[in-house]
């Protein structure tokens, strides 16, 4: 394998570094703070003689970006953290959730909203978090689509980027139903429905949304598991495979910003 | 290479220069490992994907057994007007299984269509041809409104207004004995000619009979 280029260490602010240590020092006894220093770095070197990622840690973190780059690059980030905060209250909502079709799922929501300490308050995050994943998605495609940065060669990660908004659309829909009240039950009857109008093929995708010809025992189940298992295993694996490109290819300097023309000073160079 | 071997080249991995080929070996032994590999993988893979799919598809080919409810007595519904009736189209689960159907007797003076005349009882399901919405009759309008998309059909079930693509589905109706009895769902065109039933949505008039084929588990009587 070939050696990875040494990276050069990350440039700390000087009231962080290490001072250099005075003439005498290091003979003595290790103070409890020199202690637990070590100890920390033991354990660090441990785990890194044996999987070597450090390297892919600096490879991914320690990128040169071009000039120019702004907060709308931050977007990318933001959506990735709305997905964070959505997993992990998800799998809490999870401990409390049931999908029983004859009230137990309505039951166990309202319980989770009024009766659970801080239900309310993460069931909040992951109803609103959903909204606000979708329009983060939706503001860093158009970042992408406005800085040009779809272009070559960064293609594909437009594509892995178009089929991670369908994902995150899929959540949106399967999670409305989750709920089980009114505007749940009714919004996907005619969700399912519109999916049906496709021609020669929609109807055969609202009997496998719905597992039959009509809602039914398990239409509630198979929503839940596709929300919860299927689709965020999908976008996590895509969300790794998309940052990996992003790491890989190195971002776009935004449009405006040109590159060096003065020759005098290209000559000054030389 | 040893000679031993060099001596007998087989023609066909001659061109691949492994050492220790030998005469009429058609295949070599690096490619049939990893053959046996990739079958042996295969083989693994489809033993759990294949019956998952299966599990997961299933239930769209459930045949439903028919069933007949019993919604009330004759005497309970008129010639020209509707009573809603509860039917329970998914058991087990509740609201969530039932609808509404709106239940009158026939009438030759309305139902004029030769498709109704063997029908002793019209049974309209509630359920809106454009997206599935429940509509609701509404007496002093004569007619069906949805509150989804403002959908509005007439005494019939036919589209009068607004967005859906087809009249709204019916019910098989029978009579036993003294009480009136509600069957399999059945979808109509705008002609009130009878199809095997298909979701909201999905028209049923010239080309979209053929856009939008029918389960093959469910048939109308
Ligand atoms: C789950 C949703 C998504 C996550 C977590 C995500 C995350 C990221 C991150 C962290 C970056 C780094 C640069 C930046 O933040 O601008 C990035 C870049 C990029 N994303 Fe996404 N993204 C998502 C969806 C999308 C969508 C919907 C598109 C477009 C269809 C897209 C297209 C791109 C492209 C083309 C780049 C490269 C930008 C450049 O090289 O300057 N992504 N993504
Ligand atoms: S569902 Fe009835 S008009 Fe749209």
């Amino acid at each position: 394998m070939p050696r990875l280029p040494k990276l050069p260490a990350p440039p700390l602010p000087a009231a962080l570094q290490a001072p250099p240590p005075r003439p005498g020092e290091g003979n003595g006894k290790a103070g409890p703070l020199e202690q637990g220093k070590q100890a920390g770095i033991t354990v660090v070197d441990w785990v890194d003689e044996r999987t070597s990622l450090s390297g892919a840690g600096r490879w991914l973190l320690f990128r040169k970006v071009p000039k120019g780059t702004n907060w709308f690059y931050t977007l990318g980030s933001a959506t990735m953290f709305a997905f964070l905060s959505q997993a992990v209250t998800g799998v809490f909502l999870a401990m409390y959730y049931r999908p029983d079709p004859a009230g137990g799922a309505y039951e166990s929501i309202r319980h989770v909203t009024n009766e659970v300490f801080l239900g309310q308050f993460v069931r909040g995050m992951h109803k609103w978090g959903s909204s606000v994943m979708v329009i983060l998605i939706f503001l860093h495609m158009g970042r992408t689509f406005f800085f040009g940065a779809y272009k070559y060669p960064r293609e594909l990660n437009w594509v892995i980027g178009v089929v991670l908004l369908i994902l995150t659309m899929v959540m949106s829909f399967t999670g409305y139903l989750l709920p089980f009240d009114q505007r749940a039950y009714w919004a996907t009857i005619v969700g399912v429905n519109i999916n049906g109008t496709g021609p020669l093929v929609g109807p055969y995708l609202s009997d496998f949304l719905r597992g039959g010809g009509e809602f039914g025992a398990t239409t509630l189940s198979r929503f839940y598991a596709i929300h919860m298992l299927l689709i965020p295993g999908l976008l996590a694996a895509l969300i790794g495979f998309h940052l990996y490109l992003v790491a890989k290819l190195g971002t776009t300097a935004p449009p405006w910003s040109k590159a060096k023309e003065r020759p005098e000073l290209l000559e000054a160079e030389v | 290479m040893s000679d031993k071997h060099a001596k007998h080249k087989s023609k066909y991995t001659a061109d691949r220069m492994i050492p220790g080929a030998f005469e009429g070996e058609t295949v070599t032994r690096r490619r049939f490992m990893t053959g046996t590999a990739h079958t042996a993988g295969g083989i693994a893979a489809a033993a759990f994907a294949l019956p998952a799919l299966g599990f997961a598809l299933g239930p769209i080919f459930k045949k439903t057994p028919h069933t007949w409810q019993t919604v009330g007595p004759a005497s309970s519904f008129s010639e020209d007007n509707y009573v809603p009736v509860v039917v329970t189209l998914t058991p087990g689960i509740g609201e969530a299984g039932t609808s509404t159907a709106y239940v009158r007797k026939f009438n030759p003076k309305i139902d004029t269509d030769p498709y109704d005349a063997s029908t002793p009882y019209i049974a309209i399901s509630s359920r809106c041809a454009h997206l599935g919405c429940p509509v609701r009759w509404v007496d002093a309008a004569e007619r069906f409104i949805c509150p989804c998309h403002g959908g509005v059909y007439d005494l019939l079930g036919k589209r009068v207004g607004g967005p859906p693509v087809r009249p709204l589905d019916r019910f098989y109706t029978r009579v036993e004995g003294e009480s009136v009895q509600i069957g399999p769902r059945f979808s109509v065109n705008s002609e009130l000619r009878r199809f095997s039933p298909r979701d909201p949505g999905e028209p049923l008039d010239g080309i979209g009979q053929y856009l939008y084929p029918s389960r093959p588990t469910e048939r109308k009587l």
